[in-house]
């Protein structure tokens, strides 16, 4: 019972970070592995904030605005000084630790006795659940403004300018600042995610955000695919999964981000599975990669690329 | 008006690769002009168009439109008042979008992408009345995604959607030439009429002789970056196919072929 519940709770909260993997890797076809430092960014600023007794809810707008900060930056460098995708995420966690340290001043932070969104009262009524209600209350409000800002004009572009840039450019609109638009609101939710995960563990930990973007991309994988090969049929393992699912089911079939949701709590499931199966920690990694290796090649979709003027 | 001062332009400058495409090339176009232009392969279309859409740098001269010099301006802010489609039908949509999506997209060119809804419900009627005075059923089709269309139906749609909002001039780069001959013809007069309807000035590079003499007032032949004829609506009128074959015939034989 104690793993469904811990595995509900880190699958969600993972689930906001893999909502922003989502925009950068499916949408705007950026692989960016800025999210390996913007996730821990959003811990350490909730961190810092929680100690000095602000508002826990208060705490996630900042640490989405971190988040859009940060985003913005690898934005820059990749339209601005025109660095390869891969590269400006790079240098953009590469910079992120240092700051990731220097925001708490340490690389590990207790949050014990600190008030988080997890100690409202109104979740007693949750009973034991009381940490998935709030986690699904947050993932879900983070999900719902995305499908309101995919469907609006500004989403459209989004949209278009990871399908054909030129389009855009047509469209008079400069497909650079789309592009940083686009970067700044996955690292706000990645950043986002950060915070839940850390208010939720009670701790801060520098090395938290590392491979971030691996539980993020299979989070994506994982539920897109899975839900594009049994569309409609409501085909679902895990009963979270089912009933998120249902909560947003519309006529066209799952969300995207619904499937994402549901992707990163079958990941977090497949994960303390493994553990529970007497998995050793120290192999972990090593599994992580193959397991993720494996997802990639199933799930092979690399979509072709509209290129060039000629 | 559309007019190319002095214009330079170096392919790789500075290396062994070195090329110079063009050197004090001029080029002025008349506001309603139909511009149709043929050339051998390299010569310089294609160049020519990306110069005036600035989608690429020149070495020298400027690029005006109307009386506003446009040189310093980047491509995006150029097209407010252009209108592009290529050759290839999958660089005027976008293909994980659905047609009305697409269309709301086009509609929405030169006003700002701000919060409100995506669609604006009141418009898909005339969306759907667009597409079904293309008569190729695509009004049936406004939920499926692009990229599940054939080139034809895409690269209708491209016109259309190039041309949906007020532009003051519409490039057009052998945007047949991926085309079935049918669907090919289709196309072309789609093309003559939108540009006849909105008054558009119009440049169309164009492998298909026949096109290039049947439609626009105005013909020109490029070669190695210079402009070989120049023919205005009467010349063109008496213009016959065999006629630019000859020259093509002449260049090539000049050039050694
Ligand atoms: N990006 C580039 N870098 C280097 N050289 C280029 C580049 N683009 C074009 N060129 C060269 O410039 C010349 C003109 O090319 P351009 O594409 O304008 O020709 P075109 O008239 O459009 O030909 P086609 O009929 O084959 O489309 C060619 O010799 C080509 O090799
Ligand atoms: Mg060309």
């Amino acid at each position: 019972m104690a793993i469904i519940i811990g595995t509900l709770e880190q699958g969600l909260s993972y689930g906001i970070m893999a909502l922003g993997v989502y925009i950068t890797y499916k949408i705007l076809d950026f692989p960016d592995l800025t999210v390996d430092g913007s996730f821990p960014l959003g811990a350490a600023v909730t961190a810092v904030l929680l100690g000095k007794g602000v508002n826990p809810f208060l705490v996630l707008l900042v640490s989405f605005g971190a988040g859009l900060l940060s985003g913005i930056l690898t934005g820059l460098i990749h339209v601005k000084l025109k660095v390869r995708d891969l590269l400006s995420g790079i240098i953009m966690f590469t910079a992120l630790y240092t700051v990731n340290l220097k925001i708490p001043g340490k690389a590990y932070v207790p949050l014990f006795t600190e008030t988080t969104i997890f100690d409202m009262e109104f979740l007693q009524v949750f009973g034991s659940f009381y940490g998935v209600a709030m986690a699904l209350m947050v993932t879900l409000a983070a999900k719902f403004l995305l499908d309101l800002y995919l469907k609006t004009k500004s989403g459209y572009l989004l949209r278009a300018v990871g399908d054909n840039e030129v389009l855009v450019v047509s469209l008079a609109k400069d497909q650079g600042l789309v592009k940083i638009a686009g970067l700044s609101i996955a690292n706000g939710l990645v950043s986002l995610g950060g915070s839940v995960y850390c208010q939720q563990q009670r701790y801060y930990d520098i090395s938290m955000g590392t491979g971030t973007i691996v539980i993020g991309l299979a989070s994506v994988i994982i539920g897109t695919k899975l839900f594009k090969s049994f569309s409609g049929k409501w085909v679902v393992s895990g009963k979270i999964a089912g009933s998120a699912a249902f909560l947003t089911r519309n006529r066209k079939g799952v969300r995207p981000t619904t499937a994402v949701l549901a992707g990163a709590v079958l990941y977090k499931a497949c994960v303390a599975g493994a553990m529970a199966l007497g998995l050793d920690p120290q192999n972990m990694k090593l599994v992580t990669a193959v397991l993720f290796l494996l997802i990639l090649v199933c799930g092979m979709e690399r979509k072709r690329k509209v290129k060039g003027n000629a | 008006m559309l007019e190319l001062r002095g214009i330079r332009k170096y392919y790789n400058p500075g290396t062994v690769n070195e090329m110079c495409i063009f050197d004090d090339f001029n080029l002025r176009i008349a506001p309603g002009e139909f511009v149709s232009v043929v050339g051998s392969n390299g010569s310089g279309k294609t160049s020519m168009l990306n110069i005036i859409c600035g989608s690429i740098d020149v070495e020298g001269g400027a690029v005006f439109a109307g009386q506003e010099d446009i040189s310093a301006k980047k491509e995006f802010e150029r097209n407010r008042r252009i209108g592009r489609v290529y050759q290839n039908p999958a660089m005027g949509t976008c293909p994980n979008m659905t047609v009305l999506e697409n269309m709301s997209l086009a509609d929405n060119k030169g006003k700002p992408f701000g919060l409100k809804p995506g669609i604006n419900k009141a418009r898909a009627g005339y969306y759907r009345e667009m597409l079904a005075g293309l008569g190729i059923g695509l009004e049936n089709k406004m939920q499926v995604k692009v990229g599940v269309l054939s080139g034809g139906q895409r690269q209708a749609m491209a016109l259309l959607m190039a041309t949906m909002t007020p532009i003051e001039f519409l490039i057009l780069d052998e945007h047949t030439a991926a085309l079935d001959p049918r669907t090919a013809d289709f196309i072309m007069g789609l093309t003559d009429r939108i540009v006849r309807e909105k008054r558009i000035t119009t440049i169309m590079v164009t492998h298909n002789l026949r096109y290039a003499v049947e439609y626009g007032n105005r013909l020109l032949m490029m070669h190695e970056g210079k402009i070989i004829l120049d023919k205005g609506q009467k010349e063109k009128k008496a213009l016959k196919i065999e006629d630019i074959l000859g020259l093509f015939n002449r260049i090539s034989v000049e050039c050694g072929n």
